[in-house]
């Protein structure tokens, strides 16, 4: 007992060398760890580089020179503009897109108040049927839900698309029934004591704090109908009404297609999310990282 | 009991569009398609009920539904764990605390997954072209033959695992946010009783990890049992049904052979694979003392 004293200086000691050598090593670590991802870096990167070189380059380079065009050859943009129906097929892209939007916001967030903020008998075991739908492939009801919209009439108009939105996104619902979640009950309590009915409470005191959820959902929802490809292949059976996936992959399908115009394409089509992204960062990363940890 | 009852009927009221949706656009359509696929139907004429037929068929003489389903679990064993398995590698280096810049690693990370689909698909048509396309020119820098990729039988998934593993950023981003979750004082104490990184990471970095990466892991099954698009634009399952996954395989019987009763079979063979899935994934999160 009376020699504690050394022996907490000398396991201190023990401690220390322990920490100084992982110091030395340190330097050495963080030189393996940025060499490592500077490597990945470069593999991620380069395909998007090669997609804007490729879409520079003419027909007949694209298959000799995997690098740099020797001349950029700009009217490839121009050209895929004027020969391929670029803009109308850019019109029913957004149209889908705010479409989904907009009956996103408005249905997910009503439902998502309902599974949060309300307590009810069965709530969270409903819930649980939320969560199941989320995990559904679409192709479990693709083939039915065909049929149930070719009796409406619905095929070849945009209505599979537009309507549905408007009944709630399982994934959404998720999203914000777990914001809502970590906001006190206080300020709920607060409002019906001054006599605030539910919807009151939604509109007035929930959406308001909410924004920062809504944003990751308006991106999610931009992102998942901007690039969709099954929807709009096995519902908008009629040229005038594809999207801008839709119509690329019909045009690469004939013979011979013109690569530069498409990759040209690509670009213009990567490009507003790409600007989306960076903008609004924050959201992105927020959003998925609360996907997958709040559970 | 009436405050009970006023909040019973406004969460209903609140839910209902989903209620509605859920009755219309999922009970209905998985009903309907249990009753479809029972019978022979072509989508023109009446359905002709012929029992389980569809299912024997499927299960015992259709060769292509068997490597459709062998092609499935390929990407999920293989390729989903290399993708695992490197997504957790990149993670953990981002993690690295003594590195300056890794939010900008992170966007470049990131960044693959806003390309959309067709045109990820296009890219890697030509990423992968055999002859001039920038792997194989790199492969050639170094003498070594690139394979036919896309036109390889051999080579074909392999192909789509490097494109699923440069669309992973998603995945990367969830293991990240759990890494910054676990506390440091974990790694501090392993340090003083002289655990090495290796130690560290396999004693507190992975079990801590678990959850997310059994939620990583579900969600990629599901993504891998749904992945169309990119199979349907670059190979439509070729060559020699190397790439005839499951979900492609269901929709050429749907709406290319207009076999829609027996693409409706396929479709609760699917539906009984994600449940078995989705229980095994309630099973092991309770196992793991984690309520989901």
């Amino acid at each position: 007992m009376e020699n504690s004293p050394a022996l907490e200086k000398t396991s201190i000691n023990v401690v220390q060398r322990k920490l100084g050598s992982t110091k030395k090593t340190r330097r050495y670590q963080t030189a393996v760890v940025y060499v490592i991802l500077i490597l990945f870096s470069l593999a991620f990167i380069i395909p998007f580089l090669w997609l804007v070189s490729g879409s520079l380059k003419s027909s007949s380079e694209l298959f000799t020179n995997p690098g740099i065009p020797k001349v950029f050859h700009w009217q490839n943009y121009t050209q895929a503009f004027s020969e391929f129906p670029f803009f109308l097929y850019l019109k029913n892209t957004l149209f889908i897109t705010s479409m989904n939007i907009i009956g996103s916001v408005i249905s997910c967030t009503l439902i998502a108040y309902g599974f949060s903020r309300i307590e009810w008998k069965g709530r969270d075991a409903v819930f649980v049927l939320v969560l199941v739908t989320m995990l559904l492939p679409f192709q479990v009801t693709m083939i039915p839900l065909f049929m149930l919209f070719q009796k409406l009439g619905w095929i070849g108009t945009f209505l599979p698309l537009t309507v549905t939105p408007f009944f709630g996104n399982p994934f959404f619902i998720f999203l914000l029934r777990q914001f809502f979640i970590s906001i006190p009950k206080e300020l709920s309590e607060a409002a019906k004591l001054d006599g605030a009915s539910e919807f009151r409470i939604y509109w007035n005191v929930i959406l308001p704090l909410s924004k920062p959820v809504i944003m990751t959902v308006i991106i999610f929802a931009f992102l998942a109908s901007w690039g969709d490809f099954i929807g709009p292949l096995v519902f908008l059976n009629d040229n005038s009404l594809y999207t801008l996936s839709l119509g690329i992959q019909q045009i690469m399908s004939v013979n011979d297609p013109r690569w530069p115009l498409l990759l040209a394409v690509g670009v213009s089509m990567t490009l507003p999310v790409l600007i989306i992204f960076f903008v609004l960062q924050k959201y992105f990363i927020q959003g998925i990282a609360l996907s997958g940890i709040k559970e | 009991m009436l405050a009970k009852r006023r909040n019973l009927l406004n969460g209903l009221l609140f839910i209902s569009p989903w209620v509605i949706g859920f009755l219309v656009f999922t009970t209905y359509p998985l009903l309907s398609s249990l009753y479809y696929s029972l019978t022979e139907y072509n989508a023109i004429s009446e359905p002709i009920f012929v029992g389980l037929q569809n299912y024997k068929e499927l299960l015992f003489q259709d060769d292509l539904f068997i490597k459709g389903l062998s092609n499935t679990l390929y990407m999920v064993f293989v390729g989903l764990t290399i993708t695992t398995v490197t997504t957790i590698f990149i993670a953990v280096l981002l993690n690295y605390k003594h590195i300056k810049g890794m939010s900008f690693f992170r966007v470049i990370f990131f960044l693959p997954t806003l390309v959309p689909l067709v045109i990820l698909s296009i890219l890697w048509i030509w990423i992968l072209q055999p002859d001039s396309g920038v792997v194989n020119s790199f492969l050639g820098l170094f003498g070594i033959e690139g394979p036919g990729w896309f036109s390889s039988p051999t080579w074909a998934k392999p192909a789509f695992i490097l494109m699923a593993i440069w669309g992973s950023g998603g995945m990367i981003i969830i293991y990240l946010a759990g890494l910054q979750g676990i506390s440091d004082s974990l790694y501090e104490a392993a340090r003083i009783d002289g655990a090495n990184s290796f130690q560290q990471f396999f004693h507190i970095t992975l079990p801590m990890l678990k959850p997310v990466i059994l939620y990583n892991v579900i969600t990629g099954i599901i993504g891998v049992f749904q992945a169309f698009a990119e199979a349907f634009i670059i190979t439509q399952g070729g060559p020699d049904g190397s790439t005839t996954f499951y979900s492609l395989y269901l929709y050429q019987n749907a709406f290319q052979y207009s076999k829609m009763g027996y693409a409706s079979a396929m479709a609760w063979i699917l539906l009984v694979i994600a449940l078995i899935i989705m229980f095994a994934l309630f099973k092991l999160s309770k196992k793991w003392g984690y309520n989901g």
